[in-house]
């Protein structure tokens, strides 16, 4: 007896990291479309208005009970959907298309839907094209609930009375609005929880309200037809740490419950059915990935030494609490850099010192008595805020950006100081100035951190008198001059991609000439040692949380350089840490030494 | 009835939370509140109506509230439309 053993090989893209090896479980899609069967009576009228009402209380019902299991930022979107679900313009629309028009609820909604996910879909503003997706959403859950009470009419032969067949009277599939998922051929759409361990989901795509409610404790993967590293599914992913390729594309069609996959979330390859060699071979390298993730958590809580006895600060980049939970989990010694553009993206309008407040002062709480650097507000042409609209420019990165902002639109910069002295109290807080280019320009800053205090003060609100105030070294003036400005700063912070970028006139982002953006051009080499060695002269700390702090190829050169303070994002900082782990200075001095001097 | 302009000074115009709290707000009177913006003119009792309008920052909008308990209804919506800067 031979067996068929197609072996098949998809590529996607790896969206959250790890091997999966485990039974596929597909979830399909359920499409809506018209039927086009009309109503002949007002008793069928009536009824189909009941209907429709009904399903709209029974979806009320769900999201309601999907809210109260989601994270807030699904919940708030779900808020939304319950808001739009009681919309007066949608229901009276619904309405006159089954009274008026006579078409049945189904048909009604579906129109309706259409025309307004249409509407909305066509918007320039952003934020109102993104209602296109939650209108799409409450339509496929009424027609959920709207076509199950249609199947139990299904049965009969002939048409109801009441009723007239317009075209054909079961549900076509493939039309308008994709439908919700529904798991295995469980048709009523109960969301029903993926039995048996180690299961791998394999789905077009998974929406918001699908996620929360499938149980998900049991699954160790997704595998998705569309998507990419921003969709809903790739998020919750990463969150959970679960392994997960999306844009699988059509391949993933021909996948059958209970096929053996093997899914590798970091390079995107997912393997249907595979030998039992292969599998074996994952397995192992699963095994090795394990290990490593074992051995660095090891060093969660080792002190950072040189075998020479040379202590280094490790600390992390952070823009959100969520960070500040994970550096933690990677033994961060505490926050280098909190960028605080994140807080002004994600808003609609410009955070209120209030708002503020709460996001630093919960940050510092969290980070119990180790310090917390937060970086002022540092945007410009290339990262705008959609409220506060700044004009296009030739060159943005040379032009109104971060501190220069600040100086200039003098309410924005000391709502934010105010924000952060008042959570200053909460823990160790210090203030960090971007792209400081000269003297003045940190004076005029420090003037108005004291204006700050003073309102404070006025308002009897408590903050810490003596916060440190520091500034970034990212623009070469600021570097070459870092000797006049060690003077009035309380630390130096460098920042290496923008002084490489500026030292070395190279746009990074510029495909052409890329090659040419090289940290360890002895240029820029030259440039951080010199501030490194300002900073010990003038007995102030330089700490570094550009990229180059948690490259692991730059550990001893850094080290070398007398650099002591790290801030890197956190998965690099065990990574540094074994480095400096088994190194001692004088290792760290030759290599210095030689990268310093090499020929470029 | 009662007819007012204002100038929406939010920069994002009506989004999101504000959108959802005018019609929340809007609700509560027994009067009858349009809004219009251009050729465009709603009623003001839907949340959809409302962000099929559109407005924008800078945008100028009418409002018509007729009812009996329109001099609140306008009082309370003046004070609203004043808050919505940030």
């Amino acid at each position: 007896m031979t067996m068929m053993n197609i072996v098949n090989q998809l590529q996607g893209i790896g969206v959250s990291p790890g091997i999966a090896i485990g039974r596929a479980r597909v979830i399909r899609q359920q499409e809506a479309g018209m039927t086009g069967v009309a109503l002949t009576d007002e008793a069928a009228v009536r009824r189909e208005m009941a209907q429709f009402h009904d399903a709209v209380g029974r979806s009320t019902e769900e999201l309601t009970e999907l809210m109260a299991k989601a994270e807030t930022a699904v919940a708030e979107i779900l808020e939304v959907q319950v808001e739009l679900l009681h919309d007066p313009m949608w229901e009276g629309e619904v309405l006159t298309a089954i009274g008026e028009d006579k078409k049945n609820a189904g048909d009604a909604v579906l129109e309706v839907t259409r025309a307004l996910v249409k509407t909305f879909g066509d918007m320039e503003d952003e934020y109102l094209r993104a209602r296109a997706a939650d209108i799409a959403d409450i339509g496929k859950r009424v027609m959920r609930h709207l076509r199950s009470e249609e199947r139990t009419r299904e049965g009969a032969a002939d048409i109801p009375e009441g009723y007239e067949r317009g075209g054909p009277w079961r549900s076509r599939p493939n039309e308008v609005l994709s439908g919700s998922v529904v798991p295995g051929r469980d048709r009523d759409g109960a969301m029903n929880a993926v039995d048996g361990a180690d299961t791998i989901l394999v789905a077009t795509d998974l929406s918001p309200s699908d996620l929360i409610a499938l149980d998900i404790s049991r699954v160790i993967g997704f595998a998705t037809r569309a998507g990419g590293k921003t969709s809903h599914a790739s998020i919750v992913a990463r969150l959970r740490g679960i392994a997960a390729v999306a844009g699988c594309g059509e391949g993933l069609d021909a996948i059958a419950d209970g096929d053996m996959l093997v899914l590798d979330g970091a390079t995107g390859i997912l393997l249907v059915s595979p030998a039992p060699e292969v599998v074996e071979q994952y397995i192992e390298r699963r095994k090795e990935q394990l290990a490593t993730t074992r051995f660095l958590q090891s060093l969660k809580s080792k002190e950072a030494i040189t075998m020479d006895g040379t202590a280094v600060h490790l600390s992390a980049n952070i823009g959100s609490i969520e960070d500040m939970e994970q550096a933690l989990e990677y033994g961060a010694q505490g926050v280098g850099l909190l960028r605080t553009e994140l807080l002004f993206m994600q808003s609609n309008s410009l955070p209120t010192e209030e708002e503020q407040f709460i996001f630093y002062k919960n940050i510092l709480v969290r980070a119990a008595g180790r310090p917390v650097t937060i970086r002022t507000l540092d945007i410009g042409g290339d990262k705008a805020l959609p409220y506060l609209p700044l004009p296009k420019e030739d060159n943005p990165f040379l032009g109104y950006r971060a501190i220069r902002i600040s100086l200039d639109q003098k309410d924005l910069f000391l709502t934010q100081l105010k924000a952060i002295l008042r959570a200053s109290v909460f823990g160790e807080c210090r203030i960090l100035l971007p792209m400081i280019g000269s003297v003045q320009e940190l004076r005029q800053a420090k003037t108005l951190i004291a204006e700050a205090k003073e309102v404070l003060t006025k308002q009897l609100l408590p903050y810490d008198a003596d916060i440190r105030t520091g500034i970034m070294i990212e623009v070469p003036s600021a570097a070459i001059m870092a000797d006049q400005l060690a003077k009035e700063a309380d630390f130096f912070s460098i920042g290496t991609n923008d002084l490489c970028q500026y030292t070395l006139a190279v746009d990074r982002m510029n495909e052409k000439i890329k090659a040419l953006y090289d940290p360890f051009h002895p240029a820029v080499l030259r440039l951080i040692r010199s501030v490194i060695e300002q900073g010990y002269l003038h007995h102030i700390p330089v700490e570094m949380c550009g990229e180059l702090a948690g490259d692991p190829q730059a550990t001893l050169l850094l080290l070398g350089m007398g650099l002591r303070d790290f801030s890197m994002n956190a998965p690099s900082i065990p990574v540094v840490k074994n480095i400096i782990l088994q190194t001692n200075m004088t290792v760290a001095r030759a290599v210095c030494h030689q990268e310093m001097n090499k020929i470029v | 009835m009662i007819t007012k302009d204002y100038i929406i000074r939010a920069p994002e115009g009506i989004h999101a939370r504000p959108a959802a709290a005018l019609v929340k707000l809007t609700r509560q009177f027994k009067a009858t509140i349009h809004l219009q913006k251009g050729e465009k003119k709603v009623l003001l009792n839907s949340l959809l109506n409302l962000l099929s309008v559109g407005a924008k920052g800078g945008d100028t909008i009418t409002l018509f509230i007729e009812g009996e308990d329109e001099s609140v209804a306008a009082d309370m919506l003046d004070r609203f439309f004043n808050d919505l800067k940030e």
